[in-house]
């Protein structure tokens, strides 16, 4: 519950990001590089989280940020979502070698740790935000694939298939209409967990410069923007890393409760 | 056994080869011309081109390109780097030890302190230690490692200045490399002064590295605990009047290993893919650097070789997980 209410309380700062920031994303204050958070010595009320080492409010970049990650993750779980089930339903219809080279396929993607594919797809498609996005498409898709196609299989040997099949319900209403229904539950929650890791995944592309480039106030990318004033200034790594993990343990609290809620197969 | 094992090895031959025609097919996805960035001056004229596509075999069907690379790979061929001009796997060789060490120091961590957590949890279904170390557990699950890294050197090497900020081990010391890993070399070596080093160097990207599968270890062994628990052989022991800490530490400790042996034997990859975000953050001379800095300077054939062998040794610690657990219980075998 918690989860949910971290998710709606970010979704809607992300809504209203451009009211809600006091000051634009990019704007620079050539009077206070570096400021520190106001409650802290030498800090001042203008800055309530301090400003970044070109002089930019901490608090807006985050605020808009939360925008740039909650809806580009957004984008590419919903699209790895709708081509991993489609992928999925291909591969659990069909049986022989169109499913056979589907799932291998879905193995080899499998067996490259989840950011060095994305890394792979950056590097072909070049670093930029929306390619970020493809890249955490890609790596989510196999899982969809996977799960998908093993519901499928588990539901397509009930009777209320095969009462569907005898009406005489072609391919297509099979398995949009009869199956995929029965199929939802664990695919929810398996978009949910996704989620955070997208936002997670998103992040790290930022953060090893293959992500959005800067201007733009993604978290990662503050983050690898101010590494190097570590030392100096801790408020400028400590709050994007923070927002961060604030909204991946959301959705992972969020999961863990719809797993529970909605597959009692899966509860543990 | 042998059909146990010869099962799993035909399952990975076309794995295998998906992974080395995905390599394959990248170079030609890569943006770019591959003889433009083989040479250094701007401009081939085009004659010269022509000849050295046909040099290379680039003007050859895919099919025949295709063949040719695979030959090279069972050569040991890997490439050449853009960057260092030195063979792709020579330059792994040399970073592995180092990804190698740094993991096996994590995924230690993370078993050592994430079991007794799991099973503790377990003991005290609903109290206070079970709620405090599911939050945390769950927190350092969520954890965005890089900046986790950057928080612990804020805190432990500059507030504190307890360890180094970076690398493998101190400078000035100079170990030949027998095994490649640091530890054992300085060790063999009867190096103190740079033993102590390596460890101080390590400890902080180990830990770092180690957050996530911690957490997920203690969340695992909870719930294998709890199943087992519940079960009528744990009664029986009970009933059987063992005392309490042998019922827990060896009747059902052993059965609920099962499960978790599998998860930490299976996120190999998960691990490497943490392994390119620390090394990232320690400057930790391993795979996942090597990697970040290949794309960065695009030096594909690093990228093409280096995604190869790191494919492989997922598949192949992943089989060897596989075979470990079919020798630790007989109902896998059987099954397949």
């Amino acid at each position: 519950m918690l989860g949910l209410m971290v998710i709606v309380a970010f979704t809607g700062i992300a809504l209203a990001a451009n009211w809600l920031a006091p000051y634009p994303a990019g704007e620079q204050f050539r009077d206070a590089f570096l400021a520190p958070p106001a409650w802290t010595e030498g800090g001042t009320s203008r800055f309530l989280l301090g400003t970044d080492p070109l002089g930019r409010d901490i608090l807006s970049r985050l605020i808009v940020g939360t925008r740039v990650s909650l809806g580009i993750g957004l984008l590419a779980v919903v699209a790895a979502a709708l081509l991993g089930v489609a992928l999925g339903l291909v591969a659990g219809f069909s049986r022989g070698v169109l499913d056979a080279v589907l799932m291998r396929a879905m193995d080899v993607m499998l067996a490259l740790p989840s950011l060095l594919l994305a890394i792979v797809v950056v590097a072909v498609l070049g670093p930029s935000l929306l390619n970020a996005a493809a890249a955490v498409m890609a790596v989510q898709v196999p899982h969809f694939v996977r799960l998908t196609r093993a519901t499928v299989r588990g539901e397509m040997v009930k009777d209320y298939v095969t009462a569907s099949r005898l009406c005489g319900a072609g391919s297509l209403r099979l398995a949009f209409r009869t199956v995929l229904p029965n199929c939802l539950a664990p695919l929810i929650v398996q978009a949910t967990l996704g989620f955070s890791t997208a936002v997670l995944d998103l992040a790290a592309l930022g953060f090893l410069g293959l992500g959005s480039q800067p201007p733009t106030p993604e978290w990662g990318t503050m983050l690898a923007d101010s590494r190097a004033f570590l030392l100096r200034a801790w408020w400028v790594v400590t709050f994007p890393g923070l927002a961060i993990l604030i909204t991946v343990l959301a959705f992972n609290l969020l999961g863990d409760g719809m797993r529970d809620a909605l597959d009692p197969r899966l509860r543990r | 056994m042998l059909s146990f094992l010869l099962n799993r090895l035909a399952l990975l031959l076309p794995t295998l080869i998906g992974i080395t025609f995905f390599t394959f097919i990248l170079v030609h996805l890569m943006p770019g011309d591959p003889i433009e960035m083989l040479m250094p001056e701007r401009g081939i004229d085009p004659e010269r081109h022509a000849q050295l596509r046909a040099e290379l075999g680039l003007d050859q069907p895919l099919l025949v390109q295709y063949v040719r690379y695979l030959k090279q790979l069972a050569h040991g061929d890997f490439g050449r780097s853009i960057v260092t001009k030195k063979p792709v796997l020579e330059e792994f060789a040399t970073v592995f030890p180092a990804t190698v060490e740094l993991s096996v120091a994590a995924v230690s961590f993370a078993i050592l302190l994430g079991l007794p957590i799991g099973v503790f949890a377990a003991l005290n279904r609903g109290g206070l230690f079970d709620y405090a170390a599911m939050s945390v557990s769950l927190t350092g699950y969520s954890m965005p490692i890089f900046w986790w890294g950057l928080l612990l050197i804020l805190l432990f090497s500059v507030q504190l200045g307890w360890t180094p900020v970076s690398g493998r081990i101190g400078i000035f010391y100079d170990v030949p490399p027998i095994t490649g890993l640091l530890l054992i070399d300085t060790a063999l070596e009867g190096d103190v002064a740079a033993f102590t080093s390596a460890v101080h160097h390590l400890v902080l990207p180990a830990v770092v590295l180690g957050t996530i599968p911690l957490a997920t270890i203690a969340r695992m062994t909870r719930s294998a605990m709890l199943e087992v628990l519940n079960t009528e052989y744990i009664r029986t022991a009970r009933a059987k009047g063992l005392s309490p800490v042998r019922v827990v530490g060896v009747h059902a400790l052993r059965n609920a290993l099962i499960p978790v042996v599998t998860v930490v034997g299976l996120a190999v990859g998960v691990l490497l893919a943490g392994a390119i975000l620390t090394e990232t953050v320690f400057s930790w001379p391993g795979v996942g650097k090597w990697l970040v800095d290949a794309v960065n300077r695009r030096d594909f054939p690093v990228l093409r070789g280096g995604i190869l062998l790191v494919a492989v040794t997922v598949v192949a610690v992943n089989l060897l997980v596989d075979l470990v657990y079919g020798l630790l219980d007989p109902r896998i075998r059987k099954a397949t």
